[in-house]
Parts: structure tokens; sequence; C-alpha cells
């Protein structure tokens, strides 16, 4: 069973977020909540379900992630692209703020 | 151009307060995504990878530098200080978000702006040619008609829910510029026996899952009668495209699957039937009334030459350069047209900086007629009125801000999407193979060698990147996790519109990049003399000598 | 089930029966086109008020010579997204000339009711709650439109002109 989280974007500004442990949303992957089996998924799941319904998010959807140095990184290239921005555009998104403010919301 | 009057003015207005309205709805909870999606995407508004994207309609890609000094402002304000162009001679800005899109609104209808309909199942913005009151070989500007269509289709209460998006484009010039043939409905103004000036219409054209060319419906369409006739074809499709399947629901599929004979006589029926009813054709003083906006300008006389221009023509290698391929002749004596390229080396297609926004805006302030600018499907500007003897400090100006390259119509005047960097729907990135195979072919002598070359590139099979209609193409896909890039050859968007054949097996992101030197490589030397261009070596000799080089002969 | 009709809410006089319902003379009654087809012979000689509910992709032609039979037509919406119920209005209002009720059903929501109303529908079945307020406000977004409309709102070329002939006097 691989081992999932859930991305969405926030409704009121699209900024690409993942849920966390702690039920809220981050915009950052490294704080994401992960679940690696049927159970958890379906959990993850129904969490993004209810907050579309609540207009908290839009777009919500279990991606495929893998630990690196202790945490969630995507496995898909386009996942990998919400997580860090443009690969085109390094000064842009979120691979674009200081790594101070990665850890910080890790 | 046209200019807003008091009800236009109060109808962009309006639609900006309903926006705003639909926005708090939406966030109150009060519709959910599936109501309100639609709805946005009317507005231009998407959800994209990052944020979400405006895309702003430029009808018919004209506008003015106080215009542009606004997308440079929201670019500034509300994005992350640029735009991209698209091939849809819109501008799409991809950092926005949602509770800020009805102050952006209120800010481009403060200049006669809008993104109404620049997506949604209705009728988009008209595609229309570039160099439209300009060019040498125009009998009409077709600008009075995407206007007169721009206003029909806005809010159109019959056709606003349509099977799918319907894209319509006006040439009125010799030489198609506006690719007419892969248009939902191509116009071509034209003149019959008689002499009067009407519309040759051709529907179901189009790029996507399923490439078409459109075919020919009606040779003469009388111009006073091009609304209602436009309304025939829309209640066809209307009530009969598909609705099953998204990627049926074109119009070039209901064309292809009942006929396009089947299709002609149902629009004609309807039209028939149309014209005992009141009439939605434009009354004469209306269309007088739009046709004025599009009076040529008050040029000035001058003479053919201008010895200044010439001079520095014959000192300034560069300069000759840049004339040679952005530069192009002007119907009125001392004038031309000036192509903007934004496409420097390595760059990304399309994109321009708010400082280069409000360059562009200087510079067609203080030497385009009007101030006019045109943005073109090729993700180019232009100004379409300058005087020989400015285009000398145009270069300079352009040089200063890096927008000099002298490549248009070259191998690195390359269109590309935005692909996977960006967008939702994309499977493969087109920008960075843009980039890398504009890098290969960075030596502009190269290019000039080369001659004309149109490289096109789509992350994905819906073709915004056109590369369907690529001299060569490029299609990003994923294959199992990676990218991968199909190449086609032979696709044109001209008067020969043709879709371009896959070559055979796809490439790795590294492996396009040879392939497209190879192909190149290979029309040089066959190529009969530095006159015959790469579309024509191919059409002469067919794939098999490209296909030799790409695969080995055994595969070929 | 509410019905907003002429601005104001209304309550719905008429049963949208099944089609092996049989029509009551004392009771106005919609039924399906199939339906309508199939038993027009008996239908048509009733003493019922009638109206005819249409799918998209049902053709509205076909009723041409009951029209003046009709009192209601239902043009539904199976999703706002499906867009031929306009089609089927405009045609039924400027190309057959029905002058009788024609209903919106089906998914009809706020943000479409100022597209249907200019179609030519003019009686919407909404949500239980949606009020007429609402509906009222939906249809005033706009002061002027770019087409003529079978609702009898002039295209904004024709307020154009008007205005330029009485500035010119």
């Amino acid at each position: 069973m691989s081992l999932k989280a859930l991305k969405a974007n926030r409704l009121i500004d699209g900024e690409a977020v993942w849920l966390t442990e702690a039920g809220g949303w981050s915009d950052r992957v490294s704080a994401a909540r992960t679940e690696g089996d049927a159970e958890g998924h379906a959990t993850l799941e129904q969490i993004g379900v209810q907050a579309t319904a609540d207009s908290l998010v839009v777009n919500a959807e279990l991606i495929d992630v893998e630990f690196r140095d202790g945490a969630p990184v995507p496995t898909k290239l386009k996942e990998r692209i919400r997580a860090l921005g443009p690969t085109v555009r390094l000064d842009l998104g979120k691979q674009s703020e200081p790594k101070s403010r990665l850890q910080e919301v890790a | 151009m046209y200019r807003y009057d008091e009800f236009d003015a109060q109808l962009v207005q309006e639609r900006v307060a309903q926006f705003r309205g639909q926005v708090a709805r939406r966030v109150a909870g009060e519709m959910t995504e599936d109501e309100f999606k639609p709805l946005r995407l009317m507005n231009g508004l998407y959800l994209q990878i990052h944020a979400y994207m405006l895309r702003v309609a430029i009808p018919y890609g004209t506008f003015n530098a106080p215009q542009m000094r606004k997308l440079a402002h929201i670019a500034r304000v509300y994005d992350k200080g640029y735009g991209h162009f698209t091939t849809r001679q819109n501008i799409q800005y991809n950092w926005i978000t949602l509770e800020q899109t009805p102050d952006i609104l209120e800010e481009l209808a403060s200049v006669e702006m809008h993104a109404i309909q620049t997506s949604g199942n209705c009728i988009r913005n008209t595609t229309a040619d570039p160099y439209a009151g300009a060019a040498v070989d125009e009998h009409e500007d077709p600008r009075i008609w995407a206007e007169i269509i721009r206003q029909w289709s806005s809010f159109h209460p019959e056709f606003s829910f349509l099977p799918r998006k319907f894209k319509i484009a006006v040439t009125g010039a010799e030489n198609d510029r506006a690719a007419v043939r892969v248009h939902d409905i191509g116009l071509v103004i034209v003149r019959n026996d008689a002499g009067e000036v009407g519309f040759k219409v051709m529907v179901g054209g189009g790029q996507g899952r399923t490439p078409m060319i459109a075919k020919t419906i009606r040779e003469f369409v009388p111009k006073d009668n091009l609304l209602s006739y436009l309304e025939a074809v829309l209640r066809v499709y209307n009530m009969l495209g598909r609705r099953d399947n998204k990627y049926k629901a074109r119009i070039k599929i209901l064309v292809h699957e009942v006929g396009v004979e089947e299709v002609t006589r149902l629009v004609e029926a309807e039209w028939e039937a149309m014209k005992q009813e009141t009439s939605v054709d434009l009354p004469a003083e209306e269309r007088d009334r739009i046709a004025a906006y599009f009076a040529p300008p008050a040029f000035e006389v001058l003479a053919d030459t201008d010895t200044g221009f010439e001079a520095r023509k014959f000192e300034d290698r560069d300069f000759r350069h840049w004339v040679r391929t952005n530069v192009k002749p002007h119907r009125q004596a001392g004038y031309a047209i000036v192509d903007i390229s934004l496409k420097p080396t390595g760059g990304i297609p399309g994109d321009i900086t708010a400082d280069q926004m409000d360059a562009v805006a200087d510079i067609a302030e203080a030497y385009a007629v009007d101030s006019e600018i045109r943005a073109t499907y090729q993700q180019n500007l232009v100004l379409p009125h300058v005087r020989l003897q400015d285009l000398s400090a145009v270069y300079d100006r352009l040089v200063e801000v890096g927008l000099a390259t002298g490549n248009i119509g070259l191998a690195g005047d390359i269109i590309a999407c935005p692909g996977l960097d960006y967008c939702d729907l994309a499977n493969a990135r087109s920008i960075p193979v843009s980039q890398a195979i504009s890098e290969r072919f960075a030596d502009l002598n190269r290019q000039y060698d080369i001659g004309p070359l149109e490289i096109k590139i789509s992350g994905c099979i819906n073709a915004c990147g056109h590369h369907h209609v690529g001299h060569i193409g490029i299609l990003g896909v994923d294959r199992k996790g990676e990218e991968h890039y199909q190449l086609t050859l032979g696709g044109r968007a001209d008067d020969a519109a043709a879709i371009g054949k896959i070559t055979g097996p796809g490439f790795s992101a590294d492996g396009i990049v040879d392939a497209v030197e190879t192909v190149v490589e290979t029309y040089l030397t066959l190529r009969l003399d530095p006159a015959e261009r790469f579309i024509d070596t191919l059409e002469r000799l067919g794939f098999q000598p490209f296909k030799e080089r790409l695969y080995g002969a055994k595969a070929a | 089930m509410a019905l907003i009709k002429n601005g104001t809410q209304v309550s719905d006089q008429w049963i949208t029966a099944d089609d092996d319902t049989p029509v009551q003379a004392d009771i106005p009654t919609i039924v399906s086109y199939k339906r309508f087809l199939a038993e027009r012979e008996t239908l048509v000689r009733s003493r019922a008020e009638l109206g005819v509910k249409v799918s998209p992709g049902e053709d509205v032609t076909a009723l041409e010579r009951d029209l003046a039979r009709l009192q209601v037509i239902a043009l539904d919406f199976p999703k706002f997204t499906d867009g031929r119920s306009y089609s089927a209005a405009r045609i039924l209002r400027q190309r057959l000339g029905f002058e009788g009720e024609i209903r919106a059903t089906g998914d009809v929501l706020r943000d479409q009711y100022l597209f249907m109303q200019r179609a030519g529908f003019d009686s919407y079945e909404v949500n239980d709650g949606v009020e007429a307020r609402q509906w009222l406000d939906a249809v005033r977004e706009f002061s002027h439109y770019y087409q003529p409309a079978p609702n009898g709102t002039s295209a904004v070329w024709a307020r154009r002109h008007a205005h330029l002939a009485a500035a010119a006097e």
C-alpha cells in the first residue's frame, strides 16, 4: 500500500496546501500528514470531501509521497512542481522562500 | 481602435459587480465549486497548480499603451511582476488570488478591458490578423467584424452554455495570419462576382485531441447578414453538438460525424427560418459606428524611404538583421509594421516583465500611431504603425529592455504553452524544451540560414501550444511517470493549413532537442537552395529522408 | 419546489404527471413530451389545462400545431451547464410565437436566471427557500444587452442610436 498525502488548493487564494497531522492545511508538503493503508487513505479522502464541502479548499486529491530526509516528498513530477514552484522560475513559488521558513512550517 | 461608449462601459462595470457578488457567495459557502467553476471560467479565472490564473482578453489582439501600462500595474500589484501572452492573443497571470480578482477586473474596466469569456463553454475571444489595418495584402480590416462579433457574443442569452468552447477567427487579407482554418468558425473576407463584400465561412477546424482543418460551408455570406448566419451555426451546434463526452463535444466532431453536407443543410435551414424573425443583424448605422473606430489613422504623407533608416541598415549589421525579420512592409508609404519578439534566446515564450510592458507602452506612445499595440497568436507583440524614420529609435529602446531579438518566424520563435510548470491539465513540461531548442539554435546566423521555421510545443493533447500546426510540432506526454515527447512534421496554420504527422517513436526530454536538430540538419542538406523553405522541402520529399535520419534506415 | 413567476413567488397550480397517471379534467397537468406525442389525440381533446415538459434533445417544433392548446411548456435543465433549453425557448418564442408560460425546471440556479429570462423563460422552478428577491436581484444585474431578446429587451445598438438621435435634435 503506497504512502499518500492529501493535497488541495486553498479556495480563497489558490495556494497549494497539504493536510497536516494537526488537521490544518500547510503550504509545505513537508508538514503533510501521511497514511500508508487503505483505512488511512479513506480517512484522508473523507477529510478532503468535507473540507471541499466547507468551502475551505478545492481540487482535494490524494498524492503519492515518500519520505526523504525525514519528511514527505511527492513522487510524481507534477506534485513536486506543486510543492516547489515552476522549474523554469526558481525565483518563484515555495522554492524561492528562505530555508528557515521551510523548517518553521515543517 | 474601438473605444467604449457609456453602454459598453456600464456593461463591463456591471460584470465586475456581478462577479464580485459571485465570489462573495462562493467564499461564504453559498455556492458549490461545481456551481461556481463555470462562472469563474466565463471570467477567465482558472485554478492551476500553484494558484489561480487569470486570462485577460485582448479582443482580437488589439490594445494600446495605457492598457499595456495597466497590465504592467496588475502584474506588479496582484501578481509576481510578469505576464504571459498566449496563443489566443490574450495575456494571463499565473499567481492570482480569488479574493483579489474582482479588484483586478475593476482595474481592467478602468481602461476598457475585461476577462469576459476568455474561458468556459462559450464564444471566446475572436482571433484576427495582428497586422490588421497595416498589412499590404489586406482587403478589409477584420477588426470591425471581430468587434461586432465580440459584442454579439458577450453574455449571449442562448450560447453561454455550449457543449464546449467556441473559437472564431477572421481574416481580411490575402495571407491568413489568424489561423482561421483551425478555428471552430473561420471567416475570410471576400468579394463575390457582383463585387460585394462578404464572408467565406469555414466550420469545424480545431486542434486538441482530434485535430481537423475547417471545411467551407458557405462561399459567401453578405456582410450585413454575418450575425444571423453565425447564430444559425451556433444554434445547430448548441442543439446537436455532443454533450456526452467532452473530448467529442467540439463542433469539428459534429461536422465529422454528421458530415459537412448535413451541417450545411441544417445551418441553411436554420438561417432561412431566422430570416422571418426579429433580426440580430446590425443596422447599418451601428455597423458604421463600429467601423468608424477602425478607420485608418491620420498617417503623415511621407516618402517611401527614409535616408536615416537606410543609412543605419547599411552601417549596423544587428539593426539590419532585426529589420530583416522583425519589420514588415506597411500599406502606407513611409511606415512599417514592427514585430516585437517575446522569444529571447533561452527565454520563456510569451513571458514579459512588468518593466518590459511599461517600456513597450512608452515606445508605443512615442513612436506608434495612436499608441497601438497588437498581440499575436505566436505570443509576440506588434507595433502596427511606425514611421520608417523612427525605426532606429524604436530598435534602440527595444534593445535596452531586451526585446529586440531578431528571430520572428525563425527557429527561435517557438510557440509553447505553459505546460506542467504551471498548468493543471499538462502531462509534461513545454517551456524547458522550448528553452533548450532556443539555446541550441542560439546563433542567429544559423537561424537566418535555416530560414522560416515554425516550432510549436504543447504539454498535453489539448494543444494550446498548437503543435499540430507546427512545421515541427512537439507534444509532451506522460509515459509511466516520465516526460516523453512526440515529434510531428508538416503542420501549418496558414492558407495551406495542414495537421502534422507523427514521425515515429517519441523522445526523452534531451532526445527531443537532438531530434529537432536532426530534422533541421536533414533539411539543410536536402534543400534545393536556400530559398526553399523547410516546409517546402518536406512537402517535396515527404517524411522518408527525415525518418531515416531520425530512426535509422531500417526503422524508416 | 417553489415557483417564481413575474418576479414573485407564486403557488404552483400545476402538477407534473407520471406517464401512467391519468390526466384529470380539473387539474392543470404537465405531461412528458413523449407522452404528449403518443397520446396527443386524447390529450388535446381532454378538458384539462395542459402543459408539456420537454427535455434537451426533444424537438419543440413537433409541438407547433398544438401550441394554442398548451398553457405551459416546461424546458428542463438536467444540469445547468446543458444549454440546449435556451435554444428551445428562443425557438418557441421567436419562431413559433408561443405566448404561454415557458418554465425552467431542473438545475435552475440564480446565476442563470438572467440568461433564461432573456431567452424567453418566464417562470422558474427553484429550490425551496429561494426567494423572489434573489431572482429580482439576478435579473437586474445588467442595464444593457448586446443582443435583442425575446423577452422584449432591445439590443444596446437600438439604445445607442435612439440616444444619438435624441442628442442630435
